[in-house]
């Protein structure tokens, strides 16, 4: 599947428009330099600049993605790049440059617009804020970062635009800094995401030493392409690992990190303190899957040297991609279970990104670079969706976020309620109506097809889960009734616009990924698309599609059983916390993993430092004080000596030397002859000295 | 041209002496005038070196019967630094506008370091640049041991005594590189092209590249470093870690690899895994930054977490230097330039912008303090330096260390990964003095509250303004468009590297 060459006429040349594909993130980041110009009081013209800008990268998003349209349709795979050299030493070239390939074309029309779409809805959700200018400064400066990722076509440039993602994931993130929960979840999320970084860094260094270039692709000469990596390839780093795969599990980290993957998730579920449409576009949509999008980019690398998957008679999966797969399996099944026992609507959907990261990690993994991307462009509109909705929900709530306090909602926000049911279902994967079918079973499918089928089973168990999960906190929001104190109200039309257009992706963008008709799939792979019924045909499919409808129905159904239309008191324990405590207790504390890192990794870091300190100040420090101790030591002796032996010497030689003087007066006492005698006598002495040293 | 900064600083630092002590505002006008006038200077003969490559800017006969000259002569190598200690002197002037203890002294001791440490980045005679090298010293100490804070008569002389054993070093290899070379000078170009014997250059490259490496702040005779910074006041710890530091570094790089390049060759057996000198010196390096990292993890004191961060980013220098190639040297200059002005930004904030105001450093009364809303300057300005410090793209300190970290790379990995645990900790202990200084986590009791409201923190002044804008700019233009620089560090080093002096 994902090595299937393709049948397409490779296209490099680049377009005129490839040359202006800059344009796209540096017109948000443009803004975002104006605005932070700005006054405070000039709000109007922020949301305007921001909005307008990222309007217009989504007309060139869509103008790039036509083009490359265009090619498919011609039958050319499309992949464009235009790269210049930064800088340069000696003879190290450190590369920037661009690409248009299918798979960034498509990233940059589902950033770009579930971007905008959030643009949109913040000037209603921010309207009371007071930093509603900074809120937008730093919004654009993310949207162009992050456009800015997509579009690289050097593993620096991508590192660059990577890491002003994670900062400007800070600055919003901490955006109500006041909140001291909010400083601290942004200094976590930094510091976690950095901590992969550094690994990525190591990769990307590695990578320029070994190949000498920072390109990926650049006619033949790219890192991922075919010399380089054959390069790679060649050589082992240890255990058994080849360069290329030791590389890719770097860069892995760093995705790992960015992407929430297990064990580096800890952040993310802490980030939801920053305001809710930065939960969605940040912590949902983009900046969360850069890190599958990463992957994505460099797959030839993680990939390289693998067997074909899919491929009858070729069983195993090694290297690289089988850590991604058995990563995200994990990561999609644990974070899942602790989803179940959130009370905090943002949490709970927090947690639910993680679990969906997991999966599009493992279809990279298990089925290739367009598994993995389906499902990320799918989940990237429902589960804005349902960031938007839970925001439009606290709005609603005046601020309220704990869904055991809320209840009934249907009938208040009926708009925001049915939105979120479609947003709903499409992340529980119900059957055929919903986007989120048709990429999650791709994931399945790749999953049951393969050699282990380990991954296969937790990520049928995760989806059970997520069905539950959701049921939950469906029933908890929406059905029962109203406990808080003030009623709700329904949110205004800027907020609940584009909940609905989001609402009409999460259904509409099926059609492009079902099984009769995988466009999506021969998009990425530069393949001809047909319209096929006999895609179903294929074996096991409808079975395993059968098998799943069942597990996302009964989840469903067991999330109905328990907490449909209850809606139990604030204090009561939860249905699941009386039938079983202990365990109810370790997913409500997140199983432990906060509290492991902080006993384990960060205790041994500050105990490491407090060592190093006592070693800076009592070792390091008595040593100085020690030789200072002994200099002085010597120079009291000195003073001693000096004071008591050559002083009183010289005291001595004084006395001796007025004796002497006493002495002498007697000769000087005018008698010339004597004078002269003793000049004589000196002139003797003297001669004979220097016939004494010029003697041969 | 570069010349007259040298002669306009000692000349500003005398009339600066002459001026009356009752009318500080006058000092500082002048003082500033003076540094601009430098930077002026500074800039537009950085400009003119694009067209130059390496040019002899004077050269005088000082001490005939020694064959002594005063030359002066300016690479790339030297503009860039010469442009840094420019920037650098503006901006400590600007962060020194609260001076008010005898003004017109405090700023004729600031020129006269300034016109040491021009004189040391432009000198092409080893004697000049010892004759320098000491006068820059000598300052130091008063700036110190008058207008200092903390336990500062213990910092300055800690400071003093180290500079002056690392001195002694250097003066030995000096006068046994002078005899021995029998060229009858001190030129470096002829020292370089003497010769020199390679067992001798085997003892004389740790000599003095110790002898440097002091004042660079390489493990571990790092310790005068933290002390220095926390004791001196603003403007001099910003100079201290900004170009003090750079005249080591500096040092190790003209004369100690530039005079005695076979003192890196292999000796011919290993020791504890080491086979060379260059060994020997990437590994305290890198054990520099990890080290400096760590121990500024676990400070209480706002300041002695930025003096630690200046021993752990100065190992980048170190082991960029060892790197020897190319990208690893032209990184190892351009992370000079970067940490001055990262640095000064970081000493500037800490010392006079929060110090001043709140009178404690300590993080636990800080803690108390809100200063992210009282100061919001601040804190924005401290988010900038603290990312520019953590080698975030867009600022110079990412360039930088990527070329060291390829350069050391190419010559040993684990290098490089080693160092990259001390990228890791860097981000630990900016952000953990961010939150703790800045966000804390405490919520403001009714008594604090109180408190803010009696005593009002004094509003933030232009001249701070200027200098956190002049330097957070250099930093990020240097970020941007790293070229602006490399195009001339790199012809000078690749000279430098292939052949001694030229």
């Amino acid at each position: 599947m994902i090595s299937e060459a393709s049948s397409f006429t490779p296209q490099t040349i680049a377009s005129p428009l490839t040359q202006l594909l800059w344009l796209i993130p540096a017109l948000p980041i443009a803004a975002s330099g104006i605005i932070a110009l700005l006054k405070q009081p000039r709000r109007k013209l922020a949301s305007t600049l921001a909005i307008g800008s990222l309007s217009i990268s989504l007309l060139l998003s869509l103008w790039a993605f036509a083009h490359v349209l265009a090619g498919w349709a011609n039958h050319l795979a499309v992949r464009e790049t235009y790269n210049f050299t930064w800088i340069q030493v000696g003879s190290a070239y450190v590369d920037l440059g661009w690409i248009l390939d299918p798979l960034a074309a498509v990233m940059l029309v589902m950033v770009s617009l579930v971007g905008l779409l959030i643009f949109i809805y913040s000037v209603g959700y921010m309207a009371h804020d007071e930093n509603y200018t900074r809120f937008f400064c730093f919004l654009s400066l993310f949207a162009g970062a992050m456009l800015g990722v997509v579009i690289s076509n050097s593993i620096l440039l991508l590192f660059m635009n990577w890491e002003l993602v994670g900062l400007t994931s800070y600055l919003l993130i901490g955006f109500w800094y006041a909140k001291p929960t909010a400083a601290a979840a942004a200094k976590k999320a930094f510091i976690t995401t950095r901590f992969g970084d550094v690994f990525f860094f190591l990769g990307m260094v590695w990578l320029f030493a070994q190949t000498g270039t920072l390109l990926f692709y650049n006619y033949g000469a790219g890192s991922l392409e075919g010399l380089a990596l054959n390069n790679l390839l060649a050589q082992h780093a240890a255990f058994g690992i080849t360069v290329a795969g030791a590389i890719g599990l770097l860069i892995f980290c760093g995705a790992a990190g960015k992407s929430g993957q297990l064990p580096l998730h800890v952040w993310l579920p802490d980030a939801m303190e920053g305001p809710t449409p930065v939960s969605a576009l940040i912590h949902a949509a983009t900046m969360v899957a850069a890190g599958v999008y990463l992957i994505a980019r460099v797959y030839p690398l993680m990939s390289a040297g693998m067997p074909l998957i899919g491929h009858p008679g070729v069983t195993a999966l090694n290297g690289a991609l089988a850590v991604v797969t058995w990563v995200g399996a994990l990561t999609a099944v644990f974070a899942a279970l602790i989803a179940i026992a959130q009370n905090d609507i943002k949490r709970i959907l927090a947690y639910s990104t993680v679990s969906q990261l997991g999966y599009m990690m493992a279809g990279l993994g298990l089925g290739g670079v367009a598994v993995g991307m389906f499902h990320l462009i799918t989940h990237a509109f429902f589960k804005a969706l349902l960031f938007l909705g839970a925001g439009s929900v606290i709005h609603g709530c005046c601020d309220q976020q704990d869904i055991r306090r809320m209840g009934g909602l249907r009938a208040d926000m009926p708009l925001t309620f049915a939105t979120y049911a479609i947003g709903m279902l499409a992340l529980c994967g119900f059957p055929l109506v919903f986007s989120g079918f048709w990429s999650k079973d791709g994931i399945l499918e790749a999953a049951h097809s393969g050699a282990i089928q380990g991954p296969y089973y937790l990520l049928v168990f995760g989806a059970l889960l997520t069905a539950f999960y959701m049921m939950r906190q469906v029933s908890y929001v929406f059905f029962g009734y109203w406990r808080g104190h003030h009623p709700a109200h329904e949110s205004p039309r800027v907020m609940t616009m584009p909940m609905a257009v989001l609402a009409f992706f999460a259904i509409a963008l099926g059609v492009i990924g079902t099984p009769a008709w995988p466009w999506f799939r021969s998009f990425l792979n530069g393949q001809p698309a047909h319209f096929d019924f006999h895609g179903f045909a294929e074996p096991g499919l409808l079975s395993l599609m059968v098998m799943s409808s069942f597990v996302v129905l009964f989840g469903l159904w067991l999330g109905w059983k328990i907490y449909g239309n209850k809606s139990p008191s604030p204090e009561e324990p939860d249905a699941l916390e009386k039938a079983a405590p202990a365990l109810w207790c370790g997913l409500r504390d997140r199983l432990y993993v906060d509290e492991f890192y902080g006993i384990t990794v960060i205790a041994f870091y500050y105990w490491w430092a407090r060592v190093t300190d006592f070693f800076d100040r009592r070792v390091w420090g008595g040593v100085v004080a020690a030789v200072a101790w002994l200099f002085q030591l010597w120079a009291r002796f000195n003073n001693f000596f000096d004071d008591s032996w050559i002083n009183g010497g010289f005291d001595k030689s004084c006395e001796e030397f007025s004796t002497g003087g006493g002495l002498l007066s007697r000769v000087e006492n005018g008698r010339v002859q004597i004078y002269l005698r003793i000049l004589a006598a000196g002139m003797v002495v003297l001669v004979a000295i220097l016939f004494w040293m010029v003697r041969p | 041209m570069l010349a007259w900064t040298i002669y306009i600083s000692f000349a500003g630092a005398l009339l600066s002496a002459l001026l009356p002590r009752s009318k500080p505002g006058l000092s500082r006008a002048f003082a500033l005038s003076i540094a601009l006038a430098g930077l002026g200077i500074a800039i537009a003969g950085y400009a003119a070196g694009f067209a130059e490559g390496r040019s002899i800017l004077v050269d005088l006969p000082w001490i005939p019967s020694m064959g002594i000259h005063f030359q002066l002569a300016a690479d790339g190598i030297s503009r860039v630094l010469v442009l840094l200690t420019g920037i650098a002197a503006v901006a400590g002037v600007l962060f020194s506008w609260n001076v008010d203890l005898r003004t017109n002294q405090f700023f004729a001791f600031y020129f006269a370091l300034i016109g040491g440490v021009y004189g040391v980045f432009l000198s092409a005679d080893f004697f000049l640049l010892f004759v320098f090298y000491e006068i820059a010293i000598v300052p130091k100490y008063f700036l110190i041991a008058i207008w200092g804070s903390t336990r500062r008569e213990y910092g300055a002389m800690k400071l003093a005594l180290y500079s002056f054993v690392g001195s002694a070093m250097v003066l030995i290899v000096l006068l046994a590189a002078y005899s021995s070379a029998g060229s009858h000078s001190t030129a470096l170009v002829d020292l370089a092209h003497a010769g020199l014997p390679v067992p001798m250059q085997m003892w004389c490259f740790p000599l003095v590249f110790i002898g440097f490496g002091i004042l660079a702040g390489m493990w571990p005779f790092h310790t005068w470093a933290p002390t220095g910074h926390v004791a001196a006041p603003t403007a001099a710890s910003m100079l201290l870690a900004g170009v003090v530091m750079k005249l080591g570094a500096y040092g190790c790089l003209r004369v100690g690899i530039g005079l005695f390049p076979h003192g890196l060759d292999p000796w011919g057996f290993t020791f504890l895994g080491l086979a060379s000198w260059r060994d020997v010196f990437a590994v305290l390096a890198v054990i520099g930054i990890v080290y400096g990292a760590l121990v500024a993890l676990a400070q209480s004191d706002f300041k002695f977490v930025i003096g630690y961060s200046s021993v752990s980013h100065m190992g980048f220098v170190l082991l960029g230097l060892m790197a020897l190639n190319q990208i690893g040297v032209t990184g190892a200059v351009l992370q000079m330039f970067s940490h001055g002005v990262i640095a000064g930004l970081l000493f500037a904030i800490v010392g006079r912008i929060v110090y001043d105001r709140t009178h404690t450093r300590q993080f636990a009364d800080l803690e108390t303090m809100h200063l992210a809303r009282r100061l919001p300057f601040a804190a924005w300005a401290f988010v900038v330096a603290g990312v520019a410090s953590m080698g975030m793209p867009g600022f110079s300190g990412f360039i930088a260390e990527l070329q060291v970290l390829i350069g050391a790379w190419q010559v040993a990995p684990w290098w490089t990964i080693a160092a990259g645990i001390g990228i890791m900790v860097g981000v630990a202990y900016t952000w953990r003095a961010l939150q703790r200084a800045f966000f804390t986590d405490r919520i403001p009791t009714a008594q604090e509250l109180e408190t803010e409201e009696h005593h009002k923190l004094a509003p933030i002044t232009w001249p701070e303004i200027a200098g956190v804008i002049l330097l957070g700019a250099s930093t990020l233009i240097v970020g941007i468009y790293p070229r602006i620089l490399l195009a001339q560090i790199e012809p000078a080093v690749k000279a430098l590297l292939a052949g001694g002096v030229q």
